[in-house]
């Protein structure tokens, strides 16, 4: 077989023989280039009519095109930023550019919170109690049959509908409900702290090395070292030591009544409070029904081998049927993350300022629309491509490695 | 062999009466009290659910108030409401404000024409549902339907009053958003991923790019070119109405994902269909009307309605550049300052209307799929 196919007399003659492009309709060929020119030369067409269509409109409305206005003072009051802005000082540019942190500090917690919750339910609609799965079920049903806007708005009233600050909640010391947001405690940061963290990121480094070492060493001599009494020394105790050894400073700011508000703590305002308790159920409905087809996708008979082999069920969970899961999870998975990032933009609905409402208003007071959506447009397909290309990375690492 | 098993195992295992095998007990026992944890989490679960649902029966029924009476210039008085803030759930503003909230603004007296439409679009997923009806006369129901909803909508003949777009409302205009955006993208979208799978490099890019662009920005961006930028797209003095331009932007935005899922069904189908076609010497148009379109759309129903069930709910993104659907005649009904913050009552009742569409059609997408997998699952 393979040596008939290596004669070069077959190779020659099962090629088709190479044909001149006729003028002809007849000539596959030249149908096709006919096609293109006429199908990109009708979208070209379309594309001039609605530029020119524009241009004219913008001349008649005496809008001048550019981006120049970025560089404008914007008076957009914000109500949350995370770097410094002062409506009367800074640009629509800077005003966007909170927009954009804004927009990631959703998404960004939005996916942590929502992957980890929906796992859970994920799970739990696995499970073998009755209750538990059905209780799962319920929830994944009603979540995802409602519009997450309409779930937005209801946390919103929700969490508007809590009583004034002082008559708030109070269900643990130091934290307080109210219709002014989340009031939470938070720690005094000082250097000691910077440094305990630094040796948490060592600690982790040293017990991955710790682990490599061991995988090589069990490769030559077939005995895993242990790694978790050296993990734990290194992530736990290393830290501990470093901060008990700077003084061991811990003062927590404790949000206190005054007046009519709260002085001192950290606070989660209602908008953004909505918009990730929203979002995270929302998306974690759809990440449960991922995680558990993920889980069922993975045959009896890995968990069965495994056994056979004498690993523990965790390691047979961990080496075997995690990572076989994760390559029909991660894709799907993906899109989830997408959804969220875009279905953040509903921010404008509750007035949480993210990209698309500050850039909402923006073009609402300059009048450059096409450069708004443009800049909208620009900011999420950005976002979007580099979430694609890191789950598409982290897929073909985890992807089953075929001949 | 297998009843030496049977024997083997029957020996190991000591005999167990049989109320602790089949029957309640035994199911009690197996699935809600399996072990210590189980038993725990069924418990902890049951002790918070019948809280949760006394307290809820509590305020949905048992203090909730369900009429008010109107004070002496007319106006329904909410005070019994407000005074059962937090105990009881209002359900007079439904009973108030219900036709508004279906209906929106469209003239009172003329509110049966909406209500028709209503019931015929129910009809109309109804039919296309059944595999029994998929024909070609399919499209011709679908194009009729569309055509009296139309008419009844605007009126103006056979005596009924013309009633103008800006005054749709409510449910209507969500199915119309919906519908509509179903019966124009689909086709659009059978092209699109088709064009993708071309191998005219000039054709696939611009398919391509076409649903990576659409794919990677929200809605809310798409619906905001809509409302702010298709203005200035078209020449000067025309200016279609807003409906049309979120219709257009659903219409668009909806292609592109409907063409993902036509594209995964003309994937999935075996090669052997395209040269099998090929091999009969079939046009390009022919291979794909006749053998390959027919079996790869069965295979993406379900997916095409799971899809189709995200677009009803999208729908209601149309809140935000201010079109009048059922979500934003829900919060123009909580405007009306004598029911203003009663928006648990409102948004329940818009959410049991949305539930009640999304579940049906996801149950029926499901059934599909049962059917469609069965020779898998055998």
């Amino acid at each position: 077989m393979s040596a008939s196919s290596a004669d070069p007399r077959l190779v020659a003659a099962r090629k088709p023989p190479a044909k001149r492009l006729e003028l002809s309709w007849s000539d596959p060929r030249f149908r096709a280039i006919v096609f293109q020119v006429l199908i990109v030369g009708g979208v070209a067409l379309v594309l001039w009519y609605l530029i020119s269509n524009t241009a004219q409109n913008l001349a008649a409305r005496r809008i001048a095109t550019g981006f120049a206005f970025l560089g404008r003072v914007a008076g957009i009051p914000i109500g949350e930023h995370l770097i410094p802005y002062d409506p009367a000082v800074n640009t629509y540019g800077h005003a966007l550019i909170i927009g954009v942190l804004n927009t990631l500090r959703v998404a960004v917690v939005g996916i942590v919170l929502a992957t980890i919750w929906g796992t859970l339910v994920g799970i739990a609609k696995l499970s073998r109690n009755w209750l538990l799965s059905r209780l799962a079920s319920v929830y994944v049903e009603v979540v995802r049959d409602i519009p997450v806007l309409l779930q937005l708005l209801f946390w919103y009233a929700l969490m508007q509908e809590l009583p004034a600050p002082r008559q708030s909640f109070h269900p643990v010391e130091g934290v307080y409900l109210s219709n002014r947001g989340i009031k939470l405690p938070l720690l005094n940061w000082e250097a000691a702290h910077w440094w305990a963290f630094a040796a948490l990121i060592l600690g982790c480094l040293g017990t991955w090395a710790w682990s490599r070492a061991a995988t090589r060493k069990q490769e030559e001599t077939g005995v895993r070292p242990r790694v978790w009494p050296a993990g734990i020394a290194m992530i736990v105790g290393l830290p501990l030591v470093v901060w008990a050894a700077l003084g061991a400073p811990f003062t927590l700011d404790m949000p206190q009544l005054r007046g009519f508000n709260f002085v001192g703590g950290g606070t989660v305002s209602p908008e953004y409070g909505a918009l990730l308790v929203g979002l995270t159920l929302y998306t974690a409905a759809y990440i449960a029904e991922i995680v558990r087809s993920g889980i069922l996708a993975v045959p009896n008979g890995q968990w069965e081998a495994g056994g056979a082999l004498g690993l523990r069920r965790g390691t047979v969970m961990r080496k075997i049927v995690l990572p076989q899961s994760l390559r029909v999870i991660v894709p799907p998975m993906t899109s989830q993350y997408l959804n969220l990032t875009k279905n953040s933009s509903l921010a404008v609905a509750i007035g949480f300022q993210d990209l698309v409402s500050i850039s909402n208003t923006t073009l609402n007071q300059t009048g450059q629309a096409i450069e708004g959506i443009a800049i909208i447009m620009a900011c999420y397909l950005t976002i979007s491509l580099s979430i694609s290309l890191f789950m598409n990375w982290y897929n073909a690492r985890i992807a089953l490695v075929e001949r | 062999m297998s009843t030496t098993t049977v024997a083997a195992t029957g020996v190991a295992h000591r005999e167990q009466p049989p109320a602790l095998v089949y029957g309640p007990i035994a199911w009690l026992r197996a699935n809600l009290f399996n072990s210590w944890l189980s038993t725990a989490v069924t418990l902890a679960l049951a002790y918070l659910i019948v809280r949760w649902a006394i307290g809820f029966i509590d305020w949905a029924f048992i203090n909730a108030i369900w009429t008010v009476p109107s004070n002496a210039n007319g106006t329904l008085d909410s005070t019994a409401c407000r005074d059962a803030r937090g105990v009881g759930a209002c359900w007079a503003v439904i009973g108030d404000k219900w036709r508004f909230i279906l209906f929106g603004r469209y003239p009172y007296d003329a509110q049966w024409r909406p209500a028709i439409c209503i019931f015929l679009f129910i009809g109309l997923y109804a039919v296309s549902a059944m595999r029994r009806f998929w024909r070609k006369e399919l499209l011709l129901v679908w194009v009729v339907t569309l055509a009296v909803i139309g008419l009844l909508m605007w009126g103006g003949v056979l005596g009924m009053e013309y009633v103008p777009n800006d005054s749709w409302g409510g449910l209507p205009i969500t199915l119309i958003l919906a519908t509509f955006g179903l019966a124009f993208a689909f086709p659009l979208s059978i092209f699109v991923a088709l064009g993708r799978r071309s191998t005219m490099p000039a054709v696939k890019i611009l398919c391509v790019v076409y649903v990576e662009l659409i794919r990677g920005v929200p809605l809310i961006s798409v619906l905001f070119m809509a409302s702010v930028m298709f203005p200035l797209f078209m020449p000067a003095g025309l200016n279609p109405d807003k409906l049309l331009r979120a219709q257009v932007a659903i219409i668009l935005f909806s292609a592109a994902y409907l063409a993902e899922v036509v594209r995964a069904g003309l994937q999935a189908l075996p090669k052997g269909q395209y040269e099998a076609a090929d091999a009969m010497g079939l046009s390009f148009w022919q291979k794909t009307g006749l053998i390959i379109l027919p079996q790869a759309l069965r295979l993406v129903i379900p997916p095409l309605v799971n899809t189709f069930i995200g677009f009803f709910k999208d729908t209601s993104l149309v809140l935000i550049i201010g079109i009048f659907d059922l979500l934003t005649s829900g919060k123009v009904a909580l405007a009306d300052p004598v029911w203003q913050g009663f928006s648990s009552e409102v948004y329940l009742f818009l959410a049991v209307i949305y539930f009640a569409f999304c579940y049906v059609m996801a149950r029926y997408s499901r059934g599909v799929e049962k059917y469609l997998g069965r020779s898998v699952r055998r």
